[in-house]
C-alpha cells in the first residue's frame, strides 16, 4: 500500500516535469500536424471558402513537373552531400586523431566554419563564387582551371551548394572524433600482435566500431538536408533554370507566392513521409549492420 | 589513406624502435602535409571575406586579385549602420537569441528531468515518440502554425518564434537526459533525505551538477537562434523589427553589387558566433560526445 502509494507520487511528477513537452508537443507538432494532413484535401487560398477535393491534390502532384524537379534536385543533393560528408568527416577525423603538435589549433580551424550558418554564409559565398571576381576562380586558375560559373551555371550550381556545406563538415568531424576516442587502445594493441596492417585494422576494428556513429550522422544529416532552403534562397532561389529548385524552395513559392495552401500541405505531407520512411530504413539497416556489443 | 603508406614503407629499416621512431615521423609529416594546406581551405572564405569588406570599391572587381587593400576602408563597416539599421537587427537578434536560449534551456531541462529520474507508465512510449518528432520537417507544421499564430495576433511578433522554444526541444531534451543520468543518484537522495521535494531537487542539486551539459545546451540554441531565418522571414513583417538574418536578405536583394558593404555586414553578423565559439569551444565539442558516442 505505502509502496504503491509512493510510485504514484513518483509518475505524477514525472508527468508533471514532462507536461511542458506534452503540451508543445500537442500544440506546435501534433496539431498542425493532424491539419496538414486535412488541408492536403482542401483547396484553399487561406482567405476564401476551403473546397473539399479529396485526393485531387496528390493526383495533381504526381504529375506536377515542378514538384518531381524539386525532388530530384533535393535527394541528388542530400545523396553527394551525406556521402561527401562522410568521408571527408571520416578521412580528417582519422588525421587529426594523431597525437601532432599544434592539433588544437587545426581542429579549431576545422570546427570554426560549423558554427556559421544561415544567410551571413551563403552571401559570403556567393561572392566567393562570382565568375569573374571571385576568390575561387582565381585560386583553381593557379592550377589550370578555367573559369566555372558556379551558381550562374546550370551544371555548377547545385555542386557549388554542396561545396559550401561541405565547408561545415567540422561538426561531422568531432562527433567522428569522439568516437575514435571511445575505442579501446587495447583492440588495437591485440590486432597489432596478431600482425595486423593499418588498413586492416581500419577495416576491422575502426570502422565496424564506429558504425553507431556513422549512423547517427547518416540519420542527422539526411534529415536536416532534406529540408536545405536558406541557402538556395539567398544564393540561387532556386535557379538558374531550377537547378537548385529545393524541395522547400517549391513548398516556400507553393504557400507564400501562390497562396495554394491545400496543395503545398499535400507537398509538405509527402516529404515527411518520405523523410520518415527513409529515416526508418536507415535506422532498420543500423539494426543489422552496426556492431553495438563492443562498444 | 596516409597512414597506409606509412606502415609498407617502415619495413625496411633495422631496429624494432628505430623503425617505430622513423614510422612516427613519417605519420606527423603526412599529417602536416593534410592538414596545414586543408587549414588554409577552411580559413580562405574568412580571409576573403574580411579583406573584401575592407576594400575601397575600385579594388574589388580587379582581376587578379588583390588581397591587400590600397586603403584599408574601415569606414565601410560603418557604412553599413548608414545604409540599413544594422544596430536595430543587432539587437533585435540579441533579443530573440536570449530569449530562444532562456526557453530551451528552461522547456528541455524540465522534460529531460522527468524522462532520466522518474517511472512513470508510458515513460519510453513518450520518449521514443518525443526523438521521432525531429523527423518531422518544420514544412508539415507551418501552414497550420502560421494560421494558428494569426489568429492569436502574433503576427509581426517574435513569438511565433519564441514561444515553442519553452516547451522543449527534442534534440537538446535527449542531449541533457543523457547528462542527467550519469549523474549519481545518491546525492539527490541526500537533498530528499533533508525534506527537499523533487522541483527543489531539480532546481538545487541538479541544475548546479549540470552546468557543463547547459552551457553546451546553451551554446546550440545560441548559434540556432542566433542564424534563425525561416521563421522570422514568414512571421516579421516591419523592417524595425527584422533580425540580422532577415535584413541581409533584404539588404542583398537591394545592393546587389556593393560586394564591401554586404561582406562587412556578413562580417558583423558571423563574429559572435566566432566569439562564442571561441570562448566556449570545449562545450561545443561535449555537446557532439553526448549526443554521437551513445547515438
Amino acid at each position: 500500500m505505502f509502496r504503491s502509494e509512493l510510485l504514484r507520487r513518483e509518475a505524477v511528477q514525472g508527468y508533471l516535469f514532462i507536461l511542458p513537452w506534452f503540451i508543445g508537443f500537442l500544440v506546435f507538432t501534433a496539431g498542425p500536424l493532424t491539419a496538414a494532413l486535412g488541408f492536403s484535401f482542401t483547396d484553399w487560398n487561406g482567405v476564401s471558402a476551403m473546397e473539399w477535393i479529396g485526393f485531387e491534390n496528390y493526383i495533381q502532384l504526381s504529375q506536377d513537373s515542378r514538384f518531381w524537379q524539386s525532388l530530384k534536385v533535393t535527394l541528388i543533393f542530400t545523396f553527394f552531400y551525406l556521402i561527401l560528408n562522410l568521408i571527408i568527416g571520416f578521412a580528417l577525423a582519422l588525421v587529426m586523431n594523431q597525437p601532432v603538435r599544434g592539433m588544437r589549433l587545426f581542429r579549431t580551424i576545422y570546427y570554426l566554419p560549423a558554427v556559421l550558418s544561415g544567410v551571413a554564409v551563403a552571401v559570403l559565398w556567393s561572392f566567393l563564387f562570382h565568375r569573374e571576381f571571385g576568390a575561387l576562380n582565381w585560386l583553381l586558375g593557379f592550377i589550370g582551371i578555367k573559369r566555372i560559373g558556379w551558381i550562374v551555371s546550370e551544371s555548377w550550381a547545385l555542386p557549388s551548394i554542396i561545396i559550401m556545406e561541405l565547408w561545415r563538415v567540422g561538426s561531422t568531424i568531432i562527433i567522428f572524433l569522439a568516437g575514435l576516442q571511445g575505442i579501446p587502445p587495447e583492440l588495437y594493441e591485440a590486432a597489432e600482435v596478431d600482425g595486423a596492417n593499418r588498413r586492416w585494422r581500419l577495416w576491422s576494428i575502426t570502422i565496424p566500431l564506429m558504425s553507431p556513429t556513422i549512423f547517427f550522422v547518416l540519420i542527422v544529416g539526411f534529415i536536416n538536408s532534406m529540408q536545405v532552403f536558406t541557402q538556395a534562397y539567398i544564393m540561387t532561389r532556386g535557379g538558374p533554370n531550377y537547378a537548385t529548385f529545393f524541395y522547400s524552395i517549391n513548398l516556400y513559392q507553393t504557400t507564400f507566392r501562390e497562396l495554394r495552401l491545400g496543395y503545398a500541405s499535400a507537398q509538405a505531407g509527402v516529404l515527411f513521409v518520405i523523410i520518415f520512411i527513409i529515416t526508418l530504413c536507415i535506422l532498420w539497416i543500423s539494426r543489422y549492420r552496426v556492431n553495438y556489443e563492443l562498444v | 589513406m596516409a597512414t597506409a603508406t606509412a606502415s609498407a614503407t617502415g619495413k625496411e629499416t633495422g631496429g624494432f624502435w628505430s623503425r617505430r621512431r622513423k614510422l612516427r615521423l613519417q605519420n606527423h609529416l603526412l599529417t602536416y602535409l593534410v592538414l596545414v594546406p586543408g587549414a588554409l581551405l577552411f580559413l580562405y572564405p574568412l580571409l576573403w571575406m574580411i579583406s573584401t569588406s575592407l576594400k575601397p570599391k575600385h579594388q574589388i572587381f580587379t582581376y587578379p586579385i588583390e588581397w591587400i587593400p590600397d586603403t584599408w576602408m574601415w569606414s565601410n563597416y560603418g557604412e553599413v549602420f548608414n545604409q540599413v539599421p544594422f544596430l536595430t537587427y543587432t539587437i533585435n537578434t540579441a533579443i530573440i537569441t536570449v530569449i530562444g536560449v532562456i526557453g530551451t534551456l528552461f522547456g528541455s531541462s524540465l522534460a529531460a528531468y522527468g524522462f532520466a529520474r522518474f517511472r512513470f507508465p508510458g515513460k519510453d512510449a513518450l520518449f521514443v515518440l518525443m526523438l521521432s518528432t525531429m523527423m518531422v520537417p518544420i514544412w508539415v507544421t507551418l501552414i497550420p502554425s502560421f494560421l494558428m499564430f494569426r489568429w492569436f495576433g502574433w503576427l509581426n511578433s517574435y513569438l511565433p518564434i519564441l514561444a515553442p522554444a519553452f516547451f522543449a526541444q527534442p534534440f537538446y531534451t535527449f542531449l541533457l537526459r543523457q547528462f542527467f543520468m550519469t549523474v549519481p543518484v545518491d546525492l539527490e537522495d541526500a537533498a530528499r533525505i533533508d525534506g527537499a521535494n523533487r522541483l527543489q531537487i531539480f532546481l538545487n542539486v541538479m541544475l548546479p551538477l549540470s552546468r557543463p551539459a547547459l552551457a553546451t545546451v546553451a551554446i546550440f540554441a545560441f548559434f540556432f537562434y542566433w542564424n534563425e531565418f525561416l521563421l522570422p522571414l514568414i512571421y516579421i513583417q516591419d523592417q524595425s523589427k527584422f533580425p540580422i538574418s532577415v535584413g541581409i536578405s533584404a539588404f542583398v536583394s537591394e545592393y546587389r553589387s556593393d560586394f564591401a558593404l554586404m561582406m562587412a555586414a556578413s562580417g558583423m553578423a558571423l563574429a559572435p558566433p566566432m566569439i562564442v565559439f571561441f570562448l566556449a569551444q570545449r562545450y561545443f565539442i561535449q555537446g557532439f560526445v553526448l549526443s554521437g558516442v551513445k547515438g
